[in-house]
C-alpha cells in the first residue's frame, strides 16, 4: 500500500476520483457534492448557541435549518481525509503562515490571520450570495451541465485571478 | 431500494461522512489543501487545481449523466441569477484571492495542520455566512432576484437532449487538458 503514502498523487487521478465521487453521492444519498451550505448551518448553531432559538425565526436559518446534516458531516469528513492523508506521507505540521504567504508578505502571524479572517468572510459571504462554492458550483454544478455553476465558476476565477495578482504583482512589489 | 436509502436519516449521515473523507484525502493527495497550490493556479504559475477540477467534471458529467440515463439518479442542478451566480461569485473570488483556500479545501487544510486555514479562514466563512443570513432578507427580494433563470441547464437552456451538450464539453474538457499539458504547465 506504498502508494497511499505518497506525498503527491496526479492531478488527473485526483480528479477522476473526485468524479467518481460524485456519482456515489448522487446515487447513494440524491444529491451533489457541496460544502459551503455546511458554513451557513454552523454559524446558525453558534448564534443560537448565543442568542437562543429565536435566530430559528431567520429567513434564511428556515431555509437552511441549523443542524447536522450529510453535508455537515461530508466538511467533518474532509477535515478527517485530509489529516489521514497528510499523516500517511508524513506530511502533517501545524504552520501559521503558509510559505508563499510569507515569501512575499513576512511571517508575521497577525498579518497572515487578519487576511486570512477577513478572506474568509468575503468568501462567507460570497459563497451564500451565490449560493454555492468551488464544489458545489465549480464541481457539482458544472457536471451538471448547470448555467448557475457555470457562471458562479468562471466569476470565482475571474474573482480570484485579479484579486491574486494585484495582491502579489501589485501590492508585494 | 435507492430511494429507500436515500430515507435513511443516520445511514446518510455515515455515508455523509464516508463520501467527504475519501474527498478530503483526494484534496490532500492533489496538493489542493495546500495555500501555495491554490494560490499557484490564481497566479496562473501551477495548474493543479484546473487539472483536477476539469477531471473531476469530466468524469462526474459522464459518469452522473450515465446513471440518470439509466434512471438511477436524478439531476439537482440549483437556481441561480445574474444577481446572485455572478454577483455573489465575484465576491468569493477575492474572497478566494486574500484567503488562498475554498470551503472545502480549508476544512482540508485544517487536517494537514494550517492554522491560518481554522483560526482565519474558517472563522471568517462562518462570520460571513453569519453575515450573510443577517442581511438575506433585505437581498432576497433585490439584487439576488436580478436576472433570474431558475435552475436552468445548458441543455435545457439550448432545448436538446442532455448527451448532445455532454459529448462536445467532454472533449472540449479533454482538449483543453491536452492543451495545458502539452504548453508545459
Amino acid at each position: 500500500m506504498e502508494w497511499l503514502e505518497l506525498a503527491r498523487w496526479s492531478p488527473y487521478a485526483v480528479g477522476f476520483g473526485i468524479g467518481l465521487l460524485s456519482c456515489l453521492s448522487f446515487l447513494l444519498s440524491d444529491r451533489p457534492l457541496g460544502c459551503s451550505t455546511a458554513f451557513a448551518r454552523t454559524s446558525g448553531m453558534l448564534e443560537k448557541l448565543g442568542r437562543g432559538a429565536k435566530v430559528l425565526d431567520k429567513p434564511y436559518y428556515k431555509k437552511f435549518a441549523p443542524t447536522v446534516d450529510w453535508e455537515w458531516m461530508l466538511v467533518v469528513g474532509i477535515v478527517l481525509g485530509a489529516f489521514l492523508s497528510a499523516q500517511m506521507s508524513g506530511q502533517f505540521h501545524l504552520a501559521w503562515t503558509p510559505s508563499g504567504w510569507a515569501a512575499a508578505f513576512g511571517d508575521s502571524l497577525g498579518v497572515r490571520w487578519l487576511a486570512a479572517l477577513c478572506g474568509g468572510i468575503l468568501m462567507g459571504v460570497g459563497a451564500r450570495w451565490a449560493g454555492g462554492c468551488t464544489s458545489g458550483h465549480g464541481i457539482s454544478g458544472s457536471l451538471q451541465l448547470a448555467v448557475s455553476g457555470w457562471l458562479a465558476a468562471a466569476c470565482f476565477f475571474i474573482g480570484g485571478i485579479v484579486t491574486a495578482m494585484v495582491l502579489f504583482k501589485v501590492l508585494a512589489g | 431500494m435507492l430511494s429507500m436509502l436515500h430515507q435513511r436519516k443516520a445511514a446518510q449521515l455515515i455515508l455523509g461522512l464516508a463520501i467527504g473523507l475519501c474527498f478530503g484525502f483526494l484534496l490532500q493527495k492533489g496538493g489542493a489543501t495546500t495555500y501555495d497550490v491554490i494560490i499557484g493556479q490564481l497566479l496562473l504559475t501551477d495548474f493543479t487545481v484546473v487539472k483536477i477540477m476539469l477531471s473531476a467534471v469530466l468524469t462526474g458529467m459522464v459518469g452522473v449523466h450515465l446513471l440518470r440515463s439509466l434512471g438511477l439518479a436524478q439531476l439537482h442542478p440549483k437556481p441561480g441569477s445574474l444577481g446572485s451566480s455572478a454577483v455573489g461569485g465575484l465576491i468569493f473570488g477575492v474572497g478566494f484571492g486574500v484567503l488562498g483556500y475554498c470551503p472545502g479545501t480549508v476544512a482540508g487544510a485544517v487536517g494537514q495542520g494550517a492554522l491560518d486555514a481554522l483560526f482565519g479562514g474558517v472563522a471568517g466563512i462562518l462570520i460571513g455566512a453569519g453575515l450573510f443570513a443577517a442581511a438575506y432578507p433585505k437581498l432576497q427580494n433585490t439584487i439576488l432576484s436580478k436576472g433570474d433563470f431558475g435552475e436552468l441547464t445548458l441543455p435545457q437552456l439550448l432545448k436538446v437532449d442532455p448527451w448532445v451538450v455532454v459529448v462536445p464539453v467532454a472533449l472540449m474538457i479533454a482538449g483543453l487538458l491536452y492543451l495545458i499539458e502539452i504548453l508545459g504547465f
